[in-house]
């Protein structure tokens, strides 16, 4: 009597379901990536750095000197990343991911290149005294790496970066005595709103 | 007359309790779109439907059909209201839909165990 054989041989290791697993933990892993940016971006640690920039505002007024006024507004500027990498890290945490997920570095990746030019452009104008000019540097430099970081983010996101635009914007054109006020008014109240916004909405 | 000889390979019961758990798999989320939306609706407290197209890359109408059919399911809410003229949809992951996500993983990693033993 005939033999009856198989066609085709069952494999004793289903390959197919564990490569649709693995594919399935991807695409899970890659859409809560790419959802990311609400949560990386620190809507809490914004309205800090918001609080601590109205200080500074007030403190570089008063301050007697130009040298005085940059110490301040350069301590702020550290103190102010401090706070952002320790709330973002605070964050991503909370949200079982970490600093180094595909979005977070998006973000931050995006941003260096306007940080980078804005460092550089500091140190010119320092030295050069041209110390009116860096308030609207500064606030247009961070609205332009914050609108591009917030490329890959919610809307609200640009929406802030071009805040800082248009404030930077004012800045350059403003007599000098508006300086500070503008500073606070960026570096301070968008910060709070749009970090109030941040928080309320997308998980703190 | 002897038994006609059948070439069938014995699966062991790693694979067999594999294919059993990929029976039993969440038909809901299962498909793509779907499980992209729980996915990203997990991590975030809530999202509008702009959000969730520009996440998930894909149309309104797509979007539209299975965040309904979830909706329906119970595994996440809509809220609809009116930023100025503008409609808005917002969107929350319910209880039912955060633990379906939470049993899809298990069996995902459960799978990935059982064949890797094999």
């Amino acid at each position: 009597m005939a033999v009856v054989r198989p066609i085709r041989k069952d494999s004793p290791d289903p390959i197919g379901l564990h490569t649709q697993a693995m594919d399935n933990l991807r695409f899970i892993r890659s859409a809560m990536e790419n959802a990311g940016p609400f949560t990386a971006v620190p809507g809490v640690g914004g309205m800090l750095m918001g609080a601590t920039a109205v200080f500074a505002a007030f403190a570089a007024h008063l301050g007697k000197s130009s040298h005085a006024w940059f110490a301040i507004w350069a301590g702020e500027a550290i103190l102010a990343l401090a706070i952002g990498l320790a709330f973002a890290y605070r964050k991503a945490i909370r949200n079982g991911t970490t600093l180094l997920s595909r979005s977070f570095r998006r973000f931050v990746l995006a941003m260096v290149p306007a940080v980078f030019t804005g460092a550089l452009l500091t140190y010119v104008l320092y030295r050069a005294g041209l110390h009116g000019m860096l308030p609207s540097v500064w606030l247009l430099l961070y609205g332009v790496g914050v609108s591009s970081g917030g490329a890959f983010s919610v809307r609200v996101v640009p929406i802030m970066g071009v805040s800082f635009i248009a404030v930077g914007t004012v800045a350059a054109l403003a007599p000098l005595a508006w300086t500070d006020p503008l500073l606070a008014l960026g570096f301070g109240g968008l910060h709070i709103v749009f970090g109030f916004e941040i928080a309320r909405n997308y998980g703190g | 007359m002897g038994k006609p000889a059948i070439g069938r390979t014995q699966l062991s019961p790693h694979v067999v309790a594999a294919g059993a758990g990929a029976r039993s798999l969440d038909r809901m989320i299962h498909e793509r779109l779907r499980l992209g939306i729980v996915s990203a609706l997990s991590v975030n407290e809530s999202l509008t439907f702009r959000d969730l197209k520009k996440i998930l890359n894909t149309t309104d109408g797509n979007l539209s059909v299975h965040s309904r059919k979830l909706e329906d399911a119970g595994y996440l809410t809509c809220e609809k209201r009116f930023e100025g003229r503008l409609p808005r949809s917002e969107y929350r992951l319910t209880e039912r839909g955060r633990a379906a996500l939470e049993n899809y993983l298990t069996h995902m990693e459960a799978l990935i165990r059982a064949t890797r033993q094999q």
